[in-house]
């Protein structure tokens, strides 16, 4: 299976251009590494990816079709750099992982999630233990490709090694397309087996 | 060469209510001990939550009122007081704090750096210690929120700088800057202990730990479990086999990957905290307070560090 951005352009609102005719393609089995300074748009590239924006001009395409509009889950989902902002804090963390439906007890364990954790809200865990609910709300049955947008950016080595750990063997198992987002080249070399970055 | 500050056996707790009345003690950093001398950098690595950013409250006397201080701290050979922390901070021992926040949004630069003083001298200092970090003049004259993320950060180094500091504290002062930034940040840390101060540099990074320090102490649930020269690292000395699992977790090495989290505070009563996440515990790791013990010039909080019984 292929996902695949075609010249997309994109701006916000009236502003200059943060993506200029980009060209992108990942296939199942592939983990591609994603890089490039600052501002350079490489967080709006996965938002348009994964449908929460749409693009000025070109397209999203899944098998060469255009993938949105959407119905039901959809088979590209984005983790985020801040696992505390996009858990709603007054919902009890169990909640807010059936938001793409029962969560499957298999991948709470091999993601070291504690049954009562699941009873917490998001202000009583740690970023680790947040990023792994999002891991596992991503990971809905239905998923093919993965966009992690500096997932580990802001956790300590130990978890970070753990994260990638389970998600490399996931996406092994399951044989994901993972776009990898990253300002460490150290990382991108060890979790990729290609890697773009973004020119101006 | 005195050292320039000496901390022995210090631990902070706090004073928490549970239930109701019900109270508790929470311990958060247990018998620390670690000297610092002129001229050198000391890293402070732990994740979050290991204690290490309430070591830079305590040295400013900036803990909370529920908070219990025990141990001693000396600067300069003399007990660092309360009274004593009052007088000095913000001259002889300075905080480099982690970014812009820490900057009064409705006062401009050069005011902010002269702290109340107008004399001609004041305004001479701001000029110097701005021109130091490749300020101009003109940057005096600006509000916070016109500095860039890189400006800012030079303009809370040239107040670090003022009044040559004897003791630099810097917690998480890298946060959003990019490697070529960030390493002219460092020299910066570098050039103050090379004219005489102590600096302190408090990171969970532990990349940036090692391209700044010279040694490099290691906190673990509110413990330093090993003090370590910066060479040790790369050279294989490492004596806590926490220290070894964050060598081994970087990408460009091992990435490999320890089971288990650092437990919360207070949750360990007895023994080592990281019994449980440890590839080869042994006898009596359960058991009493382990202290902090030299061990192949170096210190480590371990019965059995490398891998050996301790002799």
């Amino acid at each position: 299976m292929t996902l695949e951005g075609k010249d997309i352009t994109f701006a916000y609102g009236k502003g200059a251009p943060v993506l200029d005719r980009v060209n992108i393609s990942l296939s199942s089995g592939e983990r591609v590494g994603l890089w490039a300074p600052s501002g350079r748009g490489k967080t709006t590239l996965c938002r348009l990816l994964a449908g929460y924006e749409r693009p000025r001009k070109g397209q999203v395409l899944l098998e060469g079709r255009p993938l949105f509009p959407h119905e039901g889950p959809c088979p590209v989902q984005m983790v985020w750099q801040h696992p505390e902002t996009v858990l709603d804090p007054l919902l009890p963390l169990g909640r807010s992982l059936e938001e793409t439906g029962p969560a499957d007890p298999g991948l709470l364990e091999q993601l070291h999630i504690r049954k009562e954790w699941l009873r917490r809200f998001p202000g009583e865990l740690s970023g680790g233990e947040l990023q792994r609910f999002c891991l596992a709300r991503a990971l809905q049955p239905a998923t093919r490709f993965l966009l992690c947008d500096e997932i580990t950016a802001m956790l300590d080595l130990v978890t970070q090694a753990q994260i990638w750990d389970f998600l490399l063997r996931e996406a092994e198992r399951r044989s994901l397309g993972l776009l990898v987002v990253s300002h460490s080249q150290p990382l991108l070399d060890r979790v990729c087996t290609r890697k773009i970055s973004l020119k101006e | 060469m005195e050292p320039i500050l000496e901390i022995q056996h210090l631990s902070i707790s706090f004073h928490q209510y549970e239930k109701g009345f019900v109270q508790r003690e929470l311990p958060v950093i247990r018998d620390l001990s670690l000297t610092l001398e002129p001229g050198e950098v000391t890293g402070v690595l732990g994740v979050s939550g290991s204690g290490k950013s309430l070591l830079a409250h305590a040295l400013l006397d900036l803990l909370p009122y529920n908070s219990r201080r025990e141990g001693t701290i000396l600067f300069q050979g003399e007990p660092l007081t309360s009274q004593r922390i009052r007088k000095l901070r913000g001259k002889e021992i300075v905080l480099v704090p982690q970014g812009v926040t820490y900057l009064d949004p409705l006062m401009k630069v050069g005011p902010q750096l002269r702290k109340g003083r107008r004399d001609r001298g004041a305004r001479e200092k701001v000029r110097s210690a701005l021109a130091r970090y490749g300020l101009k003049e003109a940057a005096a004259d600006l509000y916070p929120f016109q500095l860039s993320g890189g400006m800012a950060r030079r303009v809370l180094m040239a107040s670090a700088v003022m009044d040559s500091p004897r003791l630099v504290i810097a917690d998480e002062p890298t946060p959003g800057l990019d490697a070529k930034a960030a390493s002219r940040l460092l020299g910066h840390f570098r050039e103050l202990a090379a004219e005489g101060a102590a600096v302190l540099f408090i990171t969970h990074d532990l990349e940036l730990a090692l391209a700044v320090a010279h040694r490099v102490a290691v906190f673990y649930a509110g413990e330093t479990v090993e003090i370590a020269r910066a060479s040790d690292f790369p050279e294989g000395r490492l004596r806590h086999p926490f220290t070894q699992a964050l060598w081994d977790a970087l990408p460009q090495g091992a990435f490999r990957a320890i089971p288990g989290a650092q437990p919360y505070s207070g949750e360990v009563k007895e023994g080592c905290p990281f019994l449980a996440r440890c590839p080869h515990p042994g006898n009596g790791c359960g058991q009493g307070e382990l202290s902090l013990v030299p061990w192949n010039e170096g210190m480590v909080r371990c019965l059995y560090p490398h891998g050996e019984v301790m002799a």
